[in-house]
């Protein structure tokens, strides 16, 4: 009797499940049945499949959206940050972890209290200082990300050196090698499991970012988030048009979430968690 | 590796080379220049505190603080009980335990500014269309009203956020013994008395986090806000991130706005050393 008592609540607990997650799922579903439309069928109804799928929405937001440049300047730039926060995150996080002298706590205390600093309060300054050094452009925006990437990435790193023995570092250096032989061959492929959560991070957050972008960078050079905001301010009323739009600015981002969701949550869990 | 050796400096260079041009430099600079009449290139006049007194009299800059509060209080408390209750919900023993996490969570990784722009749409055409077919007048111009507007964004973060509070209690939900849960069965505990003498004790640290994410997240949030409501109507929907950047690029008023975006600071600031200061207290405790 019990037994199936809790069966029966299990079955239950699934479906309610189920239904939450279609729920969930429910804005995609509009988003893209209504991108297939035209814009009378959307002016008819907005629940129901299109009469007829329309494929024009989407040749015409593709190009107008110039897809490919903004998605070759996301990747470009995202990639770029990633790289430079992964390798110089990962050298600081050994390095004042190996060193336990006061002023390399002062320096990692100085390294996670930035993160109490909201980008607001920084924007303006920043924009000035670069503006007047010339460094409004994709360049200048990657360095950015290093500075407001770093904080949380070292703070990460550090915590995981833990783990990492110092044996490791003495019998490399009895080897003969030096501290970036050491770093490089030795410590850096031990610390791969947190430089992907690292990399996830951040990844998440300046691919999907806008108002830094928006900040520095023109629209002929513009990341996805970016040009989707010009393109969604050119087809206002015109829904069959933006949302066509929408759905494939996401589409870079769901392919690869179907591709690493287990990393991806794992990820996330554990920079949430520490 | 030692202070005075040449590795550590070399090291560390990059991180504070970055770090202290991104954010050190420009948060003192603009600290300094917040006290005068700056106009993003130069200033010319010392003006002590007049743009900070003139910001407190200043109605839309407190409407926009107050809204702010009031949308952080609701998230808050909304974001932590529904992902508790998700996490409950696939923590459960279902097959479909991993669809719904990758379900729950995959508006994450999507951008605030695109699903504030697929939010609108749905708030538009599709509440208006279910207005039409239902008959409930309540549902039409969502976005158009300062009290709708305010739960539009909340339903938008609360769909977006949810499952990035539910990752958290999930973490700490795996963490308790199963043997502690099993022990409580044995013994005639309902599930009600489980959850209330085991399990919610047992999460309870995860509130702390979440409770510091959601809120500094709630704080600081512009893109939803940008493309849902665009602060209207008529600014009545406008958070304080969102009134910093027009004051300083639409109103051009660097200085000023530069004042706002200081005390921004000390208000995030001050939650979360005072979240930090509880956690303290509560791990001695324990």
């Amino acid at each position: 009797m019990k037994k199936n008592n809790e069966k029966r609540n299990l079955i239950s607990i699934e479906i309610l499940g189920l239904l939450l997650g279609l729920i969930w799922l429910a804005p995609f579903y509009l988003m893209i049945v209504n991108a297939f439309k035209t814009k009378r069928d959307i002016f008819s109804g907005v629940l129901g499949f299109p009469e007829e799928p329309v494929f024009a929405n989407f040749v015409e937001a593709f190009i107008d959206l110039a897809f490919l440049k903004s998605l070759f300047n996301s990747v470009l730039i995202t990639g770029l940050s990633i790289a430079i926060i992964i390798l110089f995150s990962s050298m600081a996080g050994y390095a004042l972890a190996r060193n336990k002298s006061k002023m390399s706590g002062i320096m990692f205390f100085i390294f996670v209290a930035a993160m109490l600093i909201p980008f607001q309060s920084v924007m303006i300054p920043l924009v000035s200082i670069f503006g007047q050094a010339n460094m409004l452009n994709a360049g200048g925006l990657i360095f950015m990300y290093l500075g407001f990437g770093c904080s949380l990435s070292i703070f990460l790193y550090h915590g995981a050196m833990t783990g990492v023995s110092k044996s490791m570092d003495e019998a490399a250096i009895i080897d003969g090698a030096n501290r970036f032989q050491l770093f490089w061959f030795i410590i850096f492929p031990l610390l791969k499991p947190i430089s992907v959560t690292v990399g996830i991070l951040n990844v998440i957050w300046i691919w999907n970012d806008y108002l830094l972008p928006s900040l520095v960078l023109s629209e002929s050079n513009a990341t996805i988030p970016l040009k989707m905001f010009y393109f969604f301010g050119q087809y206002t009323k015109q829904w069959h048009l933006a949302l066509a739009g929408l759905t494939i600015a996401i589409l870079p981002v769901i392919i690869g979430y179907f591709f690493a969701q287990k990393q991806i949550i794992n990820g996330v869990s554990e920079g949430a968690v520490k | 590796m030692q202070n005075r050796s040449l590795a550590f400096w070399l090291f560390l260079t990059p991180v504070i080379l970055g770090l202290g041009i991104v954010v050190v430099i420009p948060f003192f600079y603009g600290l300094f220049y917040s006290f005068t009449d700056w106009n993003g290139i130069t200033a010319d006049e010392f003006l002590g505190f007049e743009n900070y007194i003139n910001l407190f009299q200043e109605d839309e800059f407190m409407s926009s603080i107050w809204f702010t509060v009031k949308f952080a209080i609701v998230t808050v408390i909304l974001l932590n009980i529904m992902g508790l209750g998700l996490a409950l919900l696939v923590t459960r023993n279902i097959k479909s335990s991993n669809l719904l996490r990758t379900v729950f969570f995959m508006p994450n990784l999507i951008g605030g500014l695109i699903l504030g722009f697929i939010w609108q749409f749905i708030f538009i055409s599709v509440f208006g269309d279910i207005a039409g077919l239902t008959g409930i007048e309540g549902l039409n111009g969502w976005l158009s009203t300062t009290n709708t507007g305010f739960w539009g964004l909340v339903i938008l973060t609360a769909w977006q956020m949810a499952g990035y509070i539910m990752i958290i209690y999930i973490a700490y939900l795996e963490n308790i013994p199963k043997e502690l849960i099993e022990a409580a069965k044995i013994d005639g505990a309902s599930s009600f008395q489980r959850f209330k003498n085991i399990t919610f004790p047992l999460v309870a640290p995860a509130f702390t986090v979440s409770m510091f994410l959601t809120l500094s997240m709630a704080f600081k949030i512009y893109d939803q806000n940008l493309s849902l409501t665009n602060g209207g109507p008529f600014n009545s929907t406008q958070m304080v991130a969102m009134e910093i950047v027009r004051t300083a690029f639409s109103d051009n008023q660097m200085a000023y706005a530069q004042a706002k975006a200081v005390i921004f600071f000390l208000i995030v600031a001050v939650i979360a050393m005072t979240q930090v200061y509880y956690n303290k207290k509560r791990e001695v405790e324990m």
